[in-house]
């Protein structure tokens, strides 16, 4: 296994992801893992593609299709491979007005306590006249909850509304 | 008492809806008996249902009495003939699965149920089950109907949005 991490980004429109993956299974490439979404109106694609002969040769499959589709993509050699996923055990949960540094000083506050960001999604929701930042985070961190409730207690005092929560993961 | 073989993910049986258990004799006793076996020798796994090891039976054993912080349970159960009669409310949470090694995802499940059950004897019981252990009964009552968690998992987006609503139609339900 000889995994490339490609990044994709480009204004989105229906059948990104069809064109972008027929290209690279037609080139003889498989996926690992991917993570695709759409953020202010353009599409975000990151994915584990293994089974191309060299860089070159997946850069010349993919130059055409992101050309076609105006995508801009990058693409690296990584190191690690699959099944190496890592539950989380926190869920940070974060609301407030938005405004700069919320981001910043949750996780600052979380990286001092040594938590481990696994996902982070976040989004400016409700009208722009009063926008609210909302952001939910999942993790690991081998310390107690009251540790983390008390390195985030600072940013209750500039009305940024944090909530952490234990995830115990049901095997069933 | 013997291992029994976990079935994995693409295994057609795992979609199959299994029957209901008319016969509460030896070989059925010592069925679980195994599946108890079973259950304690993979990771973790509070609960098992029969048809992950390919016994088409409505049969579960859920024990949520030691996970790593303490939830309400009603210690070791074994539920033959599960059905849940009652659900209440909604939330979020990551499962994982015997059937489905080396993946976790969110599943929206009921907080709060009501379940019908027969004891191995064959007496029939009914008890209320919150949280962790309601959540787990229904991972594994979806078994029984197969369903997999995989089938019911939810998106992050869902998640930030849903959320919301739930918490203000939460305020006004009290």
């Amino acid at each position: 296994m000889n995994w490339l991490m490609l990044t994709l980004v480009g204004e989105d429109q229906p059948g990104i992801v069809a064109r972008v993956t027929d290209a690279l299974y037609r080139g003889g490439c498989t996926l690992g893992e991917t993570s695709m979404i759409r953020l202010g109106g353009n599409f975000t694609i990151m994915m584990m593609v293994d089974g191309a002969q060299s860089e070159q040769a997946l850069e010349s499959l993919i130059a055409p299709v992101a050309e076609q589709l105006e995508l801009k993509f990058h693409l690296d050699p990584m190191r690690g491979g699959l099944h190496q996923h890592r539950v989380p055990n926190y869920q940070v949960r974060v609301n407030g007005a938005d405004r700069a540094g919320i981001v910043a000083k949750v996780t600052a506050a979380l990286a001092e306590s040594g938590f481990n960001i696994l996902e982070l999604a976040s989004d400016v929701v409700g009208d722009s006249a009063t926008p609210v930042y909302i952001m939910t985070i999942q993790g690991y961190a081998e310390t107690e909850i009251e540790r983390l409730e008390s390195a985030l207690k600072p940013l209750a005092a500039e009305e940024i509304d944090v909530h952490v929560s234990a995830v115990e993961t049901l095997i069933g | 008492m013997a291992l029994l073989e976990i079935l994995k993910l693409p295994d057609p049986r795992l979609k199959e809806v299994a029957e209901e258990v008319s016969c509460f004799d030896d070989e059925f006793k010592n069925f679980i008996a195994d599946l108890e076996e079973t259950r304690q020798a993979g990771p973790a796994a509070v609960g098992i249902a029969a048809p992950q090891v390919g016994r088409l039976q409505r049969i579960v054993i859920l024990d949520c009495s030691s996970t790593r912080k303490p939830v309400p349970n009603h210690g070791h159960l074994i539920l033959v003939n599960p059905e849940i009669v009652e659900w209440d409310g909604f939330e979020l949470g990551r499962e994982g699965c015997l059937s489905v090694p080396d993946y976790t995802g969110n599943v929206i499940r009921a907080e709060r149920i009501k379940v019908r059950f027969q004891d191995p004897q064959g007496e029939e019981h009914e008890c209320e089950m919150v949280d962790f252990e309601a959540r787990a009964l229904q991972h594994e009552v979806d078994h029984l109907d197969g369903i997999l968690f995989i089938d019911r998992l939810v998106s992050r987006r869902t998640d930030l949005f849903q959320r919301k609503v739930y918490q203000k139609s939460g305020k006004k339900r009290k």
